[in-house]
């Protein structure tokens, strides 16, 4: 694994730590599967999974 | 039923296994005999990583392959329900990073603190021995249910397999942890601030520095979250050089200095006013902050160890196994293993294990990594606080954390009581470590936080010498444990509260609506009621709280861990493999044994609430106040206080035996049945999905 990889790997679990899943593939996801969707920005999609984490059983334990 | 065969192991990985038992073995064999002299930590981390190992090498794949079955060629529901958002297969390092700053939170550095007072050979058999058969099994079998159950939560494979009123008294369970949790937590923050100004300063800076940040990750520079991180971490590390500042002038001192009743009203409102406001001003912001500083500084706390190597001043043994302790009472068994529950086994676990990770694992392959391997790097996270504590100075550990009720309220009283119990100290010592922590006192600082960071900041300081830095890695980590405790209390407040409106909306189905502004309004209200009361009663219990409080949680996190294992081996017999059902059946059966007597004991018995509440009612009889009671209104708020306590915990034990009852239940209807009866979703083969289609 190249240094370059290892640091988008830290950078995607850092960020699934925080509630935010990948940009890239959710993207890669919509325009496979739902092409008629529009596409959000990436502050549209962060602001989005900012509320989804706090819903429903959270995420942390004590 | 098909298995997958694990690989043959070579003779040379033979060689190497057998040499890592050996180590192991004579780590402990060192660690549980040395008589005499102090041992070094490093015995007990070099035994912890060698059971670990074999641990997760040799059982973990056991329950992999045979109890669980884990099948690596069956689709797993990231890839079934892929939905580019929940749903995702993921790398299984990812996964793993996901999950562990998922798990770890303030818990295993608490319980292990509060346990070192009887020696640190107790606890940290317990935490070794119960991780690797009860604690990782748990949450792994959890992980594994639920992987093959579209990964449904914990809530709803109990509804699904032991039916739905099995689901409803689970629920009322959770509400009921989760209660005592943020209570316990608070009054965790509460402890480690009271007559802290400085402590309470850089505390206090956290909520404009979360808004700061959360306003600029919203207009100025949207889901930049490791940026915005390093700007916080910066101020907050600010906000700590400025608070010896602030402590140092009396004028700003005397702004942030509170007794423990001002603070719990503070952190009452304060938790009421966060969990109304919008996620991403105040929520969001201070957790990406408590998330990163949690993993940093469990990072910080492993150097130190292992580069400090102290040696450790508790004894193995100390005398309070005998039950008389000043920390917490009761006798080892079965209060050890209540006091150390997150990092041993934790209940608390099978949410996670059972909420979003069980939605990225690509492969049933990897939930044994991801859920075994997981909770192993908790038990390490809980042996280093363990470590922590116990290379403290014997005598400093027990000013700090024993009630003003036992110890008194002057360092000569302290010095003296302490030094009685064969912990010699004077005080002297006792003065010059709070000088050196930057605070005017250490003793009634109970609640594991203060503890961990006194022997953090030494252990620091041994490696990074420095005018006053003890000073400053003692106000780090009091810091580090106060956001991530307020990040779970805010979220668990919003996570109580939808609780709350789902147990009403049994009632009244309105009321589940989640987007009423009422409902909210009010469930919010009763969540922080609820927890707050709590709260309020650890800040004017005689015994300082921690010692009432912590058992209650302790009895309320085995009790659910309790019933996840019920669940486990329930499924276990359902799907036939009755020969296997002790996996996770002995660690259940443990934890049912501890939960009842410990439970038993608070509510009848020398050291129960029930007994508390009579003194109290007996000397009001008298006419005679008790301390710290100053009039008969607050003796009669400690007796009822006790009495709600007491209650409580009979809830408990109701509520385990009744969980007890249902899986019992479901194992005889099981072994009757002639074919397997667990409700797993059909298999797909991963290998009949074309690549690139999910």
């Amino acid at each position: 694994m190249t240094l370059l990889r290892i640091w988008q790997r830290l950078v995607q679990t850092a960020r699934l730590s925080c509630g935010v899943p990948d940009y890239e593939v959710y993207v890669t996801h919509l325009r496979t599967h739902h092409p008629e969707r529009k596409i959000p920005t990436y502050a549209e999609f962060f602001r989005d999974r900012q509320v989804a984490r706090y819903k429903g059983t959270g995420g942390r334990c004590c | 039923m098909e298995t997958t065969a694990a690989r043959p192991t070579s003779t040379l990985g033979k060689i190497i296994w057998a040499i890592l038992a050996i180590i192991g073995a004579a780590c402990l064999a060192v660690i549980a005999l040395q008589r005499g002299e102090p041992i070094n930590a490093i015995w007990l981390v070099a035994a912890a990583v060698a059971i670990f190992l074999i641990g997760y090498r040799f059982y973990g794949k056991f329950i992999e392959h045979r109890v669980l079955q884990m099948d690596p060629s069956r689709a797993p529901p990231s890839v079934l329900r892929n939905d580019g958002l929940d749903y995702v297969p993921t790398d299984k390092w990812v996964v793993f990073g996901h999950h562990f700053a998922a798990i770890a939170g303030a818990g295993p550095l608490v319980g292990p603190v509060l346990a070192a007072q009887m020696g640190y050979l107790p606890g940290t058999l317990w935490i070794l021995f119960g991780v690797v058969l009860g604690g990782a099994v748990q949450d792994f079998m959890v992980l594994g249910l639920s992987v093959r159950r579209d990964a449904r939560s914990l809530g709803h494979m109990l509804r699904e397999e032991l039916g739905p009123l099995a689901g409803v008294v689970a629920m009322f369970g959770l509400l009921a942890l989760m209660m005592i949790v943020l209570a316990v937590l608070a009054l965790v923050v509460v402890k480690a601030l009271t007559h802290s100004p400085w402590g309470t300063f850089s505390v206090a800076c956290t909520i404009p520095i979360a808004l700061l940040m959360g306003v600029y990750l919203r207009w100025l520079r949207p889901g930049r979250i490791l940026e915005v991180s390093l700007i916080g971490l910066v101020l907050l590390l600010a906000s700590i050089a400025y608070g010896a500042h602030v402590a140092a002038t009396p004028a700003l001192a005397s702004l942030f200095d509170f007794d423990a009743k001002s603070l719990a009203w503070l952190l009452i409102i304060y938790g009421y006013i966060a969990s109304v406001l919008p996620v991403w001003l105040l929520l969001a912001p201070r957790d990406y902050l408590s998330t990163f500083l949690k993993i940093g500084t469990i990072l910080l706390l492993a150097i130190a160890i292992i580069f400090a190597a102290p040696q450790m001043q508790m004894p193995a043994v100390s005398r309070f196994i005998d039950g008389t302790g000043p920390v917490f009472q009761g006798q080892l068994f079965p209060f050890l293993f209540i006091t150390i529950a997150c990092g041993s086994v934790s209940g608390w676990h099978s949410i996670i294990a059972s909420g979003t990770t069980p939605k990225l694992l690509s492969n049933e392959g990897e939930a044994r990594m991801v859920g075994y391997g997981g909770m192993l790097m908790e038990a390490f996270v809980a042996i280093m606080a363990l470590i922590a504590a116990a290379s403290l100075h014997p005598g400093v550990y027990f000013a700090m954390n024993s009630p003003a009720a036992i110890v008194g309220t002057t360092v000569e009283h302290a010095a003296t009581v302490i030094s009685q119990w064969g912990f010699v100290v004077t005080p002297d010592e006792l003065v010059r470590t709070a000088h050196e922590i930057g605070e005017t006192t250490v003793l009634g600082r109970a609640g594991g936080a203060p503890t961990l960071a006194v022997g953090m900041a030494q252990l620091l300081h041994n490696i990074l010498p420095g005018e006053g830095m003890v000073a400053f890695w003692y106000h780090y980590a009091i810091l580090f444990e106060a956001l991530f405790i307020l990040t779970t209390v805010d979220a668990g407040t919003r996570v109580g509260r939808f609780m709350i409106q789902e147990i009403a909306g049994l009632v009244h189905e309105p009321l589940k609506g989640t987007e009423s502004w009422i409902g909210n309004i009010l469930a919010t209200t009763i969540c922080v009621a609820l927890w707050g009361y709590f709260l309020y009663q650890g800040a004017v219990d005689p015994l300082g709280g921690i010692n009432t409080l912590w058992p209650l949680f302790g009895i309320a996190n085995q009790m659910l861990a309790a019933i996840a294992l019920m669940l486990a081996t329930v499924v276990t017999v359902k799907l036939k493999r009755e020969r296997y059902a002790w996996v996770p059946g002995i660690p259940a059966l443990w934890l049912v044994i501890c939960t009842l007597t410990a439970g038993f004991e608070k509510v009848i018995g020398p050291i129960s609430f029930t007994a508390a509440a009579q003194k109290y009612t007996q000397a009001m009889q008298e006419g005679t106040l008790m301390a710290p009671a100053k009039n008969l209104g607050e003796m009669q708020r400690i007796i009822t206080n006790n009495a709600v306590d007491a209650t409580l915990t009979a809830v408990f034990i109701l509520l385990v035996l009744t969980m007890l009852g249902f899986s019992i239940y479901a194992i005889i209807k099981a072994l009757r049945a002639s074919a397997p009866t667990a409700h797993e979703a059909p298999r797909v083969a991963l290998a009949s999905l074309a690549s690139g289609s999910i």
